[in-house]
């Protein structure tokens, strides 16, 4: 038993402290970040100040453009916009509106020498509407406050299950799919990890020497564990990265710009914080749909699960492997296979949750970490009964106990094995062999 | 006073047979060869010795008891053909972790490394990598983390392979202290000549069976053809030298060759010799060679397929 803990500790501490470690853990979460931040700042781009100038034929426009930070509009009259070099008087663009009718409004065009980004393209295009909008209200005489109060706006509660809790499929299948997918990631990363180190030991040569040490089998689980534990730290620091990120997101942004682009560009009208309540209930209102209880233990337990159902696999897949890394493909294939047939049933099963396939794949262990996962933020026990549940997590433990007993006796004869080329057909001969 | 006895083992590949029906005992202290060509059983033989492998058939004792892996692997240190190190992993934390492996305390496993490092002189690299040492360098430290648990069976297949002469000769003189000091040695090789040199005993293997074992010295005896070499002082002429009591095999610069007939005694030759007034400066008895001896008892094996 203490040998095993020694395993693990090795297997743990040589790749905690290797640099890439660092660097890997480091860097994903500044990836996802710069995946948010990116979006933000295309959108907010152009820092330095944009002049526009405003030639209005139709005498709609005067004074009605809102100057907002960095970009702010000049009204001209008396110009020829055929001859007007508006590049040499500082501006970075002309906006040309003819005379209109309002009935049929065309030929409004912006002229401009690069491209003038999606803020100001979404900010005139706004403008103009609204205001022609406003003009048409006016002209037909229906009065602009009683329309906004008759304006409708509701959010509606789709409850679902016996006890009528909040359910919403939006947000089961962003939940779902991405908890599947993080499994399915998970599964390929670190089930990698394993089979490398497997052959590291196998070519280094040094598996015959911690065998006379050790059982195949010790050594086996003491890397699988080992890598497990990396995997649980490194989501640890994540999870914590992640979340002081998003602390750390607004110091960086004005509250005005995160909610302009969020609002897809568009400026906040006067109201703005009656839509920021209304924002805080729906996120509210999304957080309470889901049992997080329930989401997040079962992740860790099919996050676990399917790993060790795996990691076996991938071990025994280690062993057979010579220098040959060419074996290495044709070697995983009938390991990867599953789980990618396990993403497939899972993007098909955060649409539809109830299918016989979502049934059938959530209860298989090599599919279920993956599309259990997809289905269960669709609400237990409305979706998934707790009868499914318990099946699918009685089996994954039991395919993981036979899986690792199978993988384990073909590690321990291919992993003395060198100089040969091994296939799978011999290797699963050896499951049946005595030592 | 047996370490180990080994009684009928088997072990069958799907192929063919790897070990069929092999007995020999190893004396306690002794330094025992195993030898026989490439693929002749001898890796299976040491695997299940070490308990990588379970006999299909056949008993070991260890200890005068039923060999148990759980509880004697700590008493054995076994060095494989195919051995390495983790290469990414520092010299000293190495061997410290090889060594807990065996069951040692850190504290305990620290001052014997200390006490190996100082011996083969490689202090300085407790804290280098594996990868970065010369391989004859870490044929050292996979010896000393071989021995570190101060095993009472030490196993070394093909030891001295991948060694250069200097370093051959450093390892060979510590598993000549270490046998001294009463630690049992199985020597693994298809290397007959360091055989000879080194093993008190020996058992030969050729495609899973047993040819013969018994000490070195025995062995020899046992197979010498009655060769002697004669050295003369001057040469003498053909008709001098006709004789029954023994006959010319070679005859070369001031020494021959003979070999001694039936029924006459090395004395008869010397006898003769000195009759004819031909000056002796030596008289050797050639023994084969064990190498001689693997040769012949092969072939007497195959004779019969023939």
């Amino acid at each position: 038993m203490n040998k095993i803990l020694l395993i693990i500790k090795r297997e743990f501490l040589t790749r905690v402290r290797k640099r890439s470690f660092l660097v890997v853990t480091l860097l994903i979460p500044v990836f996802f970040a710069g995946l948010l931040i990116i979006p933000i700042l295309i959108a907010t781009s152009g820092s330095e100040d944009k002049r526009i100038a405003v030639v209005d034929d139709s005498h709609l426009f005067l004074g009605r453009f809102p100057d907002s930070k960095g970009t702010y509009y000049k009204y001209l009259t008396n110009i020829k916009i055929d001859t007007f070099k508006y590049e040499q008087y500082g501006y970075s663009g002309l906006l040309y509106i003819p005379e209109l009718d309002l009935k049929r409004p065309s030929g409004i065009t912006y002229y401009s020498s690069g491209q003038p980004g999606i803020g100001v393209e979404s900010n005139i295009t706004k403008h103009v509407n609204d205001i022609i909008e406003e003009k048409r209200l006016e002209n037909a005489g229906i009065d602009r406050e009683k329309l906004a109060a008759a304006k409708s706006d509701i959010t509606i509660d789709f409850k679902s299950g016996a006890d009528g809790k909040k359910g919403n499929s939006a947000v089961a299948y962003g939940v779902g799919y991405a908890s599947g997918f993080i499994i399915y990631i998970i599964l390929m990363f670190f089930g990698m990890a394993v089979m490398r180190g497997v052959m590291e030991e196998k070519v280094s040569r040094i598996a015959e020497v911690m065998i006379s040490s050790v059982k195949p089998f010790q050594l086996m689980m003491g890397k699988i564990i080992g890598i497990a534990g990396v995997g649980l730290l490194q989501f640890l620091i994540w999870v914590v990265l992640i979340f002081s990120l998003q602390l750390i997101l607004p110091l960086f942004f004005s509250a005005e710009t995160l909610h302009a682009v969020s609002e897809g560009g568009g400026v906040m009208q006067s109201g703005g914080n009656a839509a920021a309540i209304d924002a805080i209930e729906k996120v509210r209102y999304v957080i309470g749909s889901i049992n997080w209880t329930l989401i997040i233990s079962c992740f860790i337990f099919y996050f676990l699960g399917g790993y060790l159902f795996y990691s076996a696999l991938f071990a025994a897949v280690g062993s057979l492997v010579n220098e040959d890394p060419t074996d290495v493909q044709s070697l995983t294939f009938p390991i990867t296979l599953p789980i990618i047939i396990g993403l497939m049933i899972m993007i098909s099963t955060v649409q539809n949750p109830d299918s016989q396939l979502a049934f059938w794949g959530s209860i298989i262990p090599f599919t279920s970490p993956m599309v259990m996962m997809a289905r269960l933020p669709y609400g237990v026990p409305g979706t998934v009964p707790y009868w499914h549940l318990a099946l699918s997590m009685v089996l994954l433990v039991v395919g993981f106990l036979g899986m690792t007993w199978m993988a384990g006796k073909i590690y321990r004869t291919g992993i003395l094995m060198y100089g040969k080329k091994i296939t799978w057909k011999e290797a699963i001969k050896w499951i049946g062999k005595k030592y | 006073m047996n370490l180990i006895e080994v009684k009928n083992l088997r072990k069958d590949y799907a192929t063919h047979k790897a070990v069929d029906d092999i007995s020999f005992v190893i004396p306690r202290g002794s330094i025992f060869g195993l030898l026989g060509p490439n693929g002749a059983g001898k890796t299976t033989l040491l695997r299940m010795i070490t308990g990588i492998f379970y006999p299909d058939h056949g008993q070991i004792l260890f200890n005068d008891r039923p060999f148990d892996p759980e509880r004697d692997i700590q008493s054995i240190g076994y060095m494989p053909e195919e051995r390495g190190l983790y290469k990414k992993m520092k010299v000293g934390e190495q061997t410290l972790y090889l060594a807990q492996l065996k069951g040692m305390r850190e504290k305990e496993a620290k001052e014997k490394i200390k006490y190996w490092f100082d011996k083969l002189d490689i202090n300085t690299w407790y804290n280098k990598k594996v990868e970065e040492l010369s391989k004859g360098m870490q044929q050292k430290v996979q010896f000393i983390s071989t021995i570190i648990h101060n095993p009472s069976l030490l196993i070394l297949d093909e030891p001295f392979s991948g060694l250069d002469p200097i370093n051959a000769n450093l390892i060979k003189q510590e598993i000549f202290d270490l046998s001294k000091s009463g630690t049992t040695i199985i020597f693994s090789t298809h290397r007959m000549e360091q055989v000879e040199e080194i093993c008190d005993r020996i058992i030969l293997v050729n495609k899973g069976k047993k040819i013969l074992d018994g000490e070195v010295k025995q062995i020899k005896h046992d197979f010498k053809q009655d060769l002697f070499r004669i050295g003369v002082g001057t040469m003498p002429n053909f008709a001098q030298m006709a004789t029954w009591h023994f006959s010319i095999i070679k005859q070369e610069d001031h020494a021959y060759t003979v070999k001694l007939s039936e029924g006459s005694t090395t004395n008869d030759i010397l006898m003769h010799f000195i009759k004819h007034d031909i000056p002796i400066t030596y008289f050797q008895e050639i023994l084969p060679s064990i190498n001689e001896v693997f040769i012949n008892k092969v072939q007497e094996m195959e004779q019969p397929l023939n």
